[in-house]
């Protein structure tokens, strides 16, 4: 039989101490120069296998099978570090998540890709410099040349995960691993990153192995995907096969929860409870006005009381009118430096009910937009009127009663919740702020705490003990409890697993309806949006570049920037009709 | 980083001000001028009166504050009113004994803290390990003079190595001096040591734990390997403030080392001004104390940039 690039046999990975494995009886195998996805959820025991791969398992795992790579003898499991060592980056690479602490702060970039070059020795000393400038062409970096006297700190996110994968590849190694490397980035980054591993893995002739929780992405890099649950692989089989005829039920919620485009008779998305009715995703036939009309439908059946409000023409609910701010840069002495205009002159209004969607990349003005409209922040010029309230020069009186009825979801369930206090408490803070009695308390908050699909017992309990998906709620519950008439939702499902954020999202569409909200969604993730809001604005570089119905916005695209987003966007059926 | 620099030392300036201004205020408010104390308690009120005038005493405040601070600007500390000495010669040779004496133990400290932690850190789970976190913990709980009292009994008195007392010049003597030198040292250096292994082997333990760690070694480098190239510079960062302020501390911390010792140092000269009253030398000897201590400040404020290019930037 040919020999595989790696072959996994039996892994089996137990914390020490503990009876049940984090990863259980798992095996895989990967061709040369085959491009493989590895999917599943937070938790499922995607990196856990990549880590056992390139020898950087945690100390306190324990790890039994057998992990063999091509161009190795032996057993990588029983291999020591020096061995192990020598081995990663130069047969095998790998890409991490995170690119903003990856790399070293402390040390130039060019000298973090002359280490990989000097550690294996493949290149002559003498060559290094120049290979080094090679390699950051190679992953288009704008101006090389300079950029490898850039320290990690003046590089954006996008531009450090090119680094990493300068590293990663630089000495050509036979498998890449690449472990969620586009999940902390930009849309069209991402897909501009995407592109660019395919390409770098196809020029030196790696495998790759590519974990994710993202189908979408997975169909565009991969030829076979594997599908793992719980720390057990339960499919494989080629992107085609998985897409089309899952045979897991794991996998057909995964993708029927990850299809944004399709929803229930409730028009709601698909959950992993509900997948058994999900259809299979629909590749696009390429004819616009039956796109335009689903998104319609989907949209009207989300928004019901939406419309109904916004037609009875009263006057809007936010106002916000030629608002600018701006960052003053303050040197030695009161020195300027240059000043940063994060908003300039913003103008929209959102009517009661209405469901508006703010989307734009990082940088592009969206939190400091709702800084503002919270009252955290005064804009430089303009007005912003929230109910009766004149948000730019409200009192402190004023602003208490703003924030009772106006509430924000933050995007980080993790660290926006005080892990040491009860859920309890942490729902009731806004009630112990607008100084309802402790009764009256306890009774909003039971009430609330339904209203998410929480037990009762959660109360009692503190935030670590919950996972993403349940903090999310208990933020939006805390966000709730004071009634407000407005929700600000900053990124509430963007970082959540797919079949989470099916859940989430269906949670805070049923919420809008049973509290009559109004919506303002800020989020760089143009299906939800989609899914959600019936108006969308579309923000870059603190301006608003183009608003209004948010089906007109994806039928017809008036400006560059909002077509070079839509297409950026993974959508599962347009990655389909690609590979098939 | 020039601005920053240039910022840095404008707020050392301020601060001098600042406490030059407190340290004469002070002084200024306690009850019994100079010439009150020198002439004792049984002199008649013209004789005090005559004396103040002699001594300045008798000007406004804003005068004397000025007269003082323009002569320091010029190395002059005054005259002490109970010796009749001038107070520069022995402020300075004072502070050489006292700055030899707080440099060499921080140096010390140092030099056994830093392997010391980051040993321990890398061999956490190892008894190894857990006996150095386990001493460092004791070693901050013994203060310094007691740790001093069992050196010289057991290496001074029992094995009669280092003399248990005195202080010889350089000059006089390299291997005096150096022999005079060992067990003050080692007394202030153990406990530093303890407080800094502590903190070398969180700080350390940190780093570890970073991504870019776990880059380096998919890099190629075994751990060990990635922890020097990439973590100990990075574990750096806060282990130069925590040095910084234990230098500091020492500057003022070693007035009792330099009594059970005998040592001139500065530390000793303080105790003698402030037992004799001699207010005058107490105020210049608590503002070379501050100076040093902001000079350490600002060193430290300027040292962390030097490592940390984010924050050079931001500066």
């Amino acid at each position: 039989m040919p020999e595989n690039l790696l072959e996994v046999r039996n892994l089996t990975i137990t914390p020490a101490g503990a009876e049940v494995p984090v990863l259980d009886d798992v095996s895989l195998s990967l061709a040369p120069g085959e491009r493989v996805g590895l999917i599943g959820e937070s938790g499922s025991g995607k990196s856990l296998t990549a880590l056992s791969v390139m020898g950087l398992l945690p100390e306190e795992l324990h790890a039994q099978g057998t992990v063999s790579l091509q161009g190795h003898g032996g057993n990588l499991l029983e291999a020591n570090e020096k061995t192990l060592a020598g081995l990663r980056s130069d047969i095998v690479s790998m890409v991490f998540q995170e690119p903003m602490s990856a790399l070293n702060p402390l040390m130039r970039i060019g000298d973090q890709i002359a280490e990989v070059l000097r550690i294996h020795g493949r290149v002559p000393r003498a060559q290094i410099p120049g290979r080094v400038r090679e390699l950051l062409a190679e992953v288009h970096m704008p101006d090389p040349d300079s950029a490898r006297f850039a320290y990690p700190h003046q590089m954006s996110g996008g531009q450090r995960q090119r680094v990493m994968l300068a590293i990663a590849l630089a000495n050509s190694p036979r498998l890449l691993i690449c472990d969620e490397p586009t999940t902390a980035l930009d849309v069209t980054v991402q897909r501009r990153m995407l592109d660019l591993i395919a390409e770098r893995v196809a020029a030196v002739e790696a495998g790759l192995l590519f974990i994710t929780h993202d189908l979408a992405v997975v169909a565009g890099v991969c030829d076979r995907v594997i599908v793992m649950y719980r720390g057990r692989i339960v499919e494989t089989g080629t992107v085609t096969e998985i897409f089309t005829a899952p045979r897991h039920e794991y996998t057909r919620g995964l993708l029927a929860s990850s299809d944004l485009e399709a929803t229930d008779d409730r028009g709601r998305l698909f959950t992993l409870k509900t997948a058994l009715d999900y259809a299979g995703p629909r590749v696009p036939t390429r004819d616009s006005s039956t796109d335009a009309n689903r998104a319609t439908d989907a949209n009207r059946a989300a928004d019901g009381q939406g419309g109904a409000a916004s037609a009875t023409g009263s006057a809007p609910l936010i106002e916000v009118s030629d608002v600018t701010r701006v960052f003053k840069g303050r040197g030695l002495f009161g020195r300027r430096r240059s000043d940063v205009t994060a908003l300039g002159s913003i103008d929209f209004s959102v009517a009661a009910g209405e469901r508006l969607g703010i989307v734009g990349e990082s940088g592009s003005g969206k939190s400091t937009l709702l800084n503002i409209l919270s009252g955290l922040d005064r804009p430089t010029t303009g007005h912003v009127r929230v109910g009766d309230i004149r948000v730019e020069a409200a009192s402190s009186t004023a602003l208490r009663a703003l924030r009772e009825n106006l509430q924000i979801v933050f995007q980080d369930p993790f660290a926006s919740l005080d892990p040491r206090m009860r859920v309890a408490d942490i729902i009731a803070e806004p009630l112990v702020a607008a100084g309802v009695d402790k009764d009256e308390r306890s009774a909003r908050v039971e009430e609330m705490i339904a209203a998410v699909d929480l037990d009762a017992q959660s109360l009692r309990r503190y935030p670590h003990q919950f996972s993403g998906g349940q903090r999310q709620r208990i933020s939006i519950a805390r966000a709730l409890v004071t009634r407000p008439q407005i929700l600000v939702a900053d990124e509430p499902v963007s970082a959540l697993d797919v079949s989470v954020r099916a859940q989430v999202l269906n949670l805070l569409a049923d919420l809008l309806e049973d509290y009559a909200l109004t919506l303002l969604f800020v989020s760089h993730d143009l299906g939800v949006v989609k899914h959600l809001c019936s108006q969308v604005i579309v923000m870059k570089d603190g301006q608003i570049v183009e608003s209004g119905a948010t089906e007109d916005i994806y039928a017809n695209p008036q400006e560059g920037y909002t077509r070079r987003l839509i297409a950026a966007t993974p959508s599962l059926a347009d990655a389909l009709a690609a590979t098939g | 980083m020039l601005t920053y620099a240039a910022n840095r030392a404008i707020q050392f300036a301020l601060s001098l001000i600042v406490a030059s201004v407190v340290v004469f205020a002070l002084m200024s408010l306690l009850p019994g001028n100079a010439a009150q104390v020198a002439l004792g308690t049984n002199a008649t009120p013209e004789a005090v009166a005559a004396l103040e005038v002699q001594y300045g005493l008798d000007r406004p405040p804003v005068v004397r504050y000025f007269d003082w601070v323009v002569g320091m600007l010029g190395g002059d500390f005054g005259t002490s009113y109970v010796t009749g000495a001038a107070i520069t010669p022995v402020i300075i040779d004072s502070v050489q004994v006292t700055a030899i004496l707080v440099i060499s133990a921080i140096a010390l400290s140092i030099l056994i803290a830093v392997p010391l932690g980051t040993f321990a850190a890398l061999e956490q789970r190892s008894w190894i390990g857990v006996t150095i976190s386990a001493a460092s913990q004791v070693g901050i709980a013994v203060p310094n003079f007691l740790a001093a009292i069992i050196l010289v009994i057991v290496f001074s008195l029992t094995l009669g190595w280092f003399p248990s007392q005195g202080w010889m010049a350089p000059i006089e003597g390299v291997g005096g001096f150096l022999l005079r030198l060992v067990l003050p040292v080692v007394s202030l250096a153990l406990v530093q040591a303890a407080i800094l292994t502590r903190y070398v082997r969180s700080a350390v333990l940190d780093v570890m734990r970073e991504d870019f760690i776990r880059t380096a070694r998919a890099k190629g480098l075994t751990r060990t390997k990635a922890l020097f190239v990439h973590g100990l510079r990075n574990a750096a960062i806060p282990v130069i403030t925590v040095a910084g302020v234990q230098l500091a501390t020492l500057l003022v911390g070693a007035v009792i080392i330099e009594q059970i010792f005998v040592l001139p140092g500065i530390g000793s000269e303080l105790v003698r001004a402030v037992a004799n009253r001699d207010l005058i030398a107490v105020q210049g000897i608590v503002m070379v104390l501050v100076l040093l201590v902001l000079i350490i400040n600002l060193i430290v404020d300027i040292l962390v940039p030097v490592v940390d290019p984010r924050i050079r930037n931001a500066a």
